[in-house]
């Protein structure tokens, strides 16, 4: 029997822990989006991440496309159901209150998980690895390389993100519309058009979480809320609005509940990480990256 | 003219009355009324969909053949969600107001605890398809629960005849690995109070949540600990992924029993190949074609299963089994008792009285022998050890 190392077991955790972190900061990356075009909290940005996965299994196990169209036309979906959602629930609505519209996004969880039920039942489904099941072993760790997939694909939209957001025209003008809607529609920014987008992409990102963790985790159709809550978690975290806080809390959230179920005691993990949330909103309350001044302005 | 509308119109109502009545004057019999809890969805899915299916089946097949004596069967189903708060509402709602003779189900542990004391305020029988010995004995007391019954083997059971077959293999060392519901928890404490029992020590003690989606950390730790074996007690998607990471982890030399739990084939499915090798105790009923023509419950068990099979395309379970057990006790009983009285309390205490006394009843979970003392009535020698071989079951040596 190979002697398993404290060293080994700190990287078996540490890996575990930056796979999950990295879906929770897909999943607050998406929250942040939507709560800065709008200061509205999507608390159905964790059925959009459910969907992703789903429809990725349908589309490749039932129907049979290869993988990569199978991801690529999952996430295109997904995104257009967000862009659907903010029409249908959020853009009728004239001045409506921040309660009014978490009420609404709170209703179309449910619904969508009812629906998805309806579609998928409430069987588990699984999705093959992107590349195959051969365990990688790194010091005494023994790792997926489908660990190696969510890894990348995060790095991968967190780099895409900060490219859009900062040096194209659309990026900053959604982030216009974040800092100022008034003056943004002044200076001819389609304010409406943004918040419409900002869903899609919100959306989309939380169906590319959605895809790539399946086949580790495995998919239903209740999967949503769950992820929603510790992807909030790491959104407040983070500072509410900050892209950058979300990845670093998420991450951060992913490795403390994997250290403290690996090394404490595995039955409290989800209080470890909830635990150490509330400790830092009472020493800092805006976050770890959001300012003071900002969350005395913004109304939620 | 007055006169003949009057007597017209009182014709036609005369007329309506007789048709709508009329059945009722003639003998038809009174429909039988039974109540089914099922977790048709959520966590405990897996189970109570088959149960749903089963009874349904069995219901059919009953009227068909013409009732129970001529006793249309009726079974109100609902889903309780996977909920114990919802299991407790709709049991209620069943007794009180369905006014039900018998309760099927609720079919897991934590369901069937919140519906006991519902079973013994409105004294109907209520007979559970959960694991738990604590289900028919309030652990606070030891005095078995006078109205509830239950099916499968309870969780005691199992793990003296897992620590049996440990004790056979040479192993003495092992990790157990279970979830925070009723079930797991039940389960944990059968596992701890029968170890010495057994010789074996419990080297690690690790817990995961029904939701959750890694247990990688949880599994490293039993590495490091040296165990020589890892019982797992869970049910719903956690089964899966507690596989896939023993096999991801490369830990597939160390051999993995799972609880009663596992007992279904689309479990093994979604291992995608990581349940190979993977030990469980199932029920005869689920393994019918490997049974000897001489096993006693060998044409009970080919008749469901073909049945089954045919009627759905999909492959029996220990929980499909588990509804068609009850349905068929409650309806043995009906047929004994079930014309004798004529008001709700006393139907049901003479279906309750029937079930105590019933012995030698040859079911898919085995051969049930009631007593006063006994509201589970099988022995831990029921089931049946198997090994996952090439994505089936197959008898365990």
């Amino acid at each position: 029997m190979e002697k398993f190392t404290l060293g080994s077991q700190l990287l078996q955790f540490f890996f575990t822990g930056l796979t999950v972190g990295s879906i929770y900061a897909l999943v607050a990356l998406g929250f942040n989006i939507i709560y800065n075009a709008t200061e509205v909290i999507n608390f159905a940005q964790g059925e959009f991440f459910m969907l992703g996965g789903l429809i990725a299994v349908s589309l490749s196990m039932t129907f049979g496309l290869p993988l990569p169209l199978g991801f690529v036309l999952s996430v295109g979906i997904v995104t257009l159901i967000g862009a659907v959602f903010e029409r249908v629930a959020i853009y009728p609505l004239k001045r409506p209150s921040v309660l009014t519209l978490i009420m609404i996004t709170i209703a179309a969880s449910i619904i969508i998980q009812g629906i998805a039920m309806l579609v998928w039942g409430t069987d588990t489904y699984d999705l093959i690895p992107f590349s195959g099941r051969a365990a990688i072993r790194i010091g005494g760790a023994v790792i997926q390389p489908q660990y190696f997939w969510v890894l990348g694909l995060t790095i991968v939209v967190v780099i895409a993100f900060n490219l859009f957001f900062n040096r194209t025209t659309l990026g900053k003008a959604i982030a216009a519309c974040a800092d100022n809607p008034e003056a943004a529609w002044l200076v001819g920014i389609n304010v409406k058009t943004m918040v419409l987008i900002s869903f899609a992409l919100s959306a989309g990102i939380g169906a590319i979480a959605g895809i790539v963790i399946t086949p580790i985790a495995l998919m239903e159709f209740d999967r949503g809320p769950l992820v929603a809550v510790k992807g909030f978690g790491a959104v407040v975290f983070g500072g509410l609005g900050s892209f950058t806080g979300a990845v670093v809390a998420g991450l951060l959230l992913g490795i403390i509940e994997s250290l403290f179920a690996g090394f404490v005691h595995s039955g409290f993990k989800d209080a470890a990480a909830l635990t150490i949330l509330l400790l830092i909103l009472f020493f800092r309350p805006s976050g770890l990256f959001g300012s003071i001044e900002i969350t005395k302005i913004k109304k939620f | 003219m007055k006169t003949i509308q009057k007597s017209l119109i009182c014709g036609l109502i005369l007329c309506f009355l007789f048709i709508f009545n009329g059945p009722s004057l003639g003998a038809e019999k009174k429909p039988y009324k039974l109540g089914a809890i099922y977790s048709v969805t959520g966590g405990a899915a897996l189970m109570g969909d088959p149960q749903k299916k089963t009874t349904e089946m069995l219901v059919d097949q009953i009227n068909a053949a013409g009732g129970i004596d001529g006793h249309r069967l009726e079974v109100i189903i609902y889903d309780d969600e996977s909920d114990d708060t919802k299991a407790r509402l709709l049991t209620t709602k069943l007794m009180k107001t369905e006014e039900v003779l018998g309760l099927l189900g609720p079919c897991a542990t934590g369901t069937s605890m919140a519906a006991v004391d519902i079973a013994q305020e409105y004294k109907c029988a209520m007979i559970s398809m959960g694991a738990s010995w604590m289900i028919t004995t309030d652990p606070k007391t030891n005095k078995v629960r006078y109205w509830v019954f239950k099916i499968p083997l309870d969780d005691k059971g199992c793990v003296a005849r897992i620590y049996e077959f440990l004790k056979y293999k040479g192993i003495n060392k092992v990790a157990t690995l279970t979830n925070t519901t009723a079930y797991g928890a039940s389960g944990r404490e059968a596992l701890f109070a029968m170890a010495p029992d057994y010789g074996i020590t419990i080297l690690a003690d690790e817990k995961f949540g029904p939701k959750d989606s890694d247990m990688t950390a949880q599994l490293t730790r039993i590495r490091v600990s040296g165990s020589q074996a890892i019982i797992g007690w869970t049910i719903g998607p956690t089964q899966t992924i507690i596989m896939r990471n023993w096999r991801d982890l490369g830990m597939t030399n160390i051999p993995f029993f799972q609880s009663f739990g596992f007992g279904n084939r689309k479990t093994i499915e979604l291992a995608a190949g990581a349940a190979e090798g993977i030990n469980t105790l199932v029920t005869p009923g689920s393994v019918s074609t490997l049974l000897p023509d001489t096993h006693v419950q060998k044409k009970v068990t080919m008749e469901y299963t073909l049945a089954y099979e045919k009627k759905y395309n999909d492959r029996v379970s220990i929980f499909g089994g588990s509804a068609s057990d009850a349905l068929r006790l409650f309806v043995d009983a009906l047929k004994k008792v079930g014309e004798k009285h004529t008001s709700l309390e006393a139907s049901r205490k003479a279906i309750r009285d029937h079930l105590e006394n019933t012995k030698g009843f040859v079911g898919q979970h085995g051969v049930f022998n009631f007593s006063p003392q006994h509201h589970m009535g099988l022995t831990k020698d029921a089931y049946v050890m198997v090994v996952i071989k090439s994505g089936d079951f197959a008898l365990a040596k």
